[in-house]
């Protein structure tokens, strides 16, 4: 029992911590706080690159989250928070990379490389087909009926 | 349609295609993003220096010189390995060298530079990190050269190696010095 206890008090010690490192923001109106949520989460953390600001504990995260928050507050929409990010950080911070000349491929590329793959499905298969059609030619059926047919 | 020689030629050509463009993937490093402040005005800041809070040092100032401006930090790691390299610029007094020093514990950051030396003409406190995020800081160390019309020029992401030193920042020092003047 006394173990259960402990072991209880221990887990509710974790959920306490665990809270703490949530950041409490209070918002004018629902509008901005969903505009918060967006933006942290479409921003890319720099640090470690494959999270966005809303995962990432780095501290730049916070910081960046903390910018970002200032922002929404004094009345900054979404492209201005953007554009301020873009400017400092360039397009990498976006995890939703503009569409433009240099990232092109990027866009492009995956959709490219699958026509190209079907493409060539589409010969083989139908090479295939008309390979399929001649094999039996008139001689080899002559010569199979002899092989099949018992010798008297 | 497709002779028997293309039919081991293309695979062959595809594969050295794949090799070639993964291979060059392999020499990128992925943590060196490079800056869109490259080739625009450095963005402006004015705090209080290192050595004593109650003066200011901002970036008019440097208008009209070319300067270096190096981020480090007491609790990072690869500007100990930097340090000596800063050192070593600072001694050909070529440039002067601005030191930001990155959310850093006053303290912890006079320690440090009166145990390792001081390569920096002055150093200022950034303690919050925000003129860190108007020059696209994402990481200690980090150097920019300013050119003499508050240009930057180039920024070097990571510990500033000898080589670096030689090969890129002192003759890219001396180009900007020879425009200006």
């Amino acid at each position: 029992m006394k173990r259960i206890l402990t072991l209880g008090c221990s887990l509710l010690l974790v959920f306490v911590t665990a809270q703490a490192s949530v950041e409490l923001l209070e918002f004018d109106n629902p509008e901005q706080k969903s505009l918060y949520d967006e933006l942290i989460d479409e921003l890319r953390c720099l640090v470690c690159q494959n999270q966005n600001l809303k995962d990432s504990n780095a501290d730049l995260a916070k910081d960046l989250r903390q910018q970002t928050y200032d922002m929404i507050r004094s009345g900054a929409g979404k492209q201005e928070v953007v554009n301020y990010m873009v400017a400092r950080y360039g397009d990498f911070v976006l995890f939703r990379p503009p569409f433009r000349s240099t990232t092109m491929f990027l866009w492009i590329g995956p959709f490219f490389l699958m026509a190209v793959a079907l493409a060539v499905l589409y010969l083989i298969i139908r090479r295939r087909g008309r390979a399929k059609a001649d094999v039996f030619t008139d001689a080899k059926r002559e010569q199979m009926k002899r092989l099949l047919e018992p010798e008297e | 349609m497709i002779t028997t020689k293309a039919r081991f030629v293309i695979p062959v050509v595809v594969f050295a295609a794949m090799v070639a463009i993964l291979g060059i993937g392999l020499t990128l490093d992925p943590r060196k993003v490079p800056s869109p402040l490259v080739d625009k005005p450095a963005p402006g800041f004015a705090l209080p220096t290192l050595n004593d809070a109650s003066i200011t040092l901002s970036a008019g100032e440097l208008a009209g010189k070319v300067w270096l401006l190096n981020v480090w930090a007491s609790w990072c790691v690869a500007c100990r390995a930097e340090h000596e390299v800063l050192k070593d610029l600072a001694r050909q007094q070529i440039v002067p060298i601005i030191g930001l020093n990155y959310k850093d514990k006053l303290a912890d950051a006079r320690n440090w530079l009166r145990r390792l030396g001081d390569p920096y003409a002055s150093s200022v406190v950034d303690l919050d990190g925000k003129v860190g995020i108007d020059w696209g800081v994402y990481g200690v160390p980090e150097s920019f050269v300013i050119d003499h019309q508050g240009i930057i020029r180039y920024k070097h992401i990571g510990p500033i190696t000898g080589k670096d030193l030689h090969d890129k920042i002192i003759p890219l020092i001396k180009t900007l010095k020879s425009t200006a003047a």
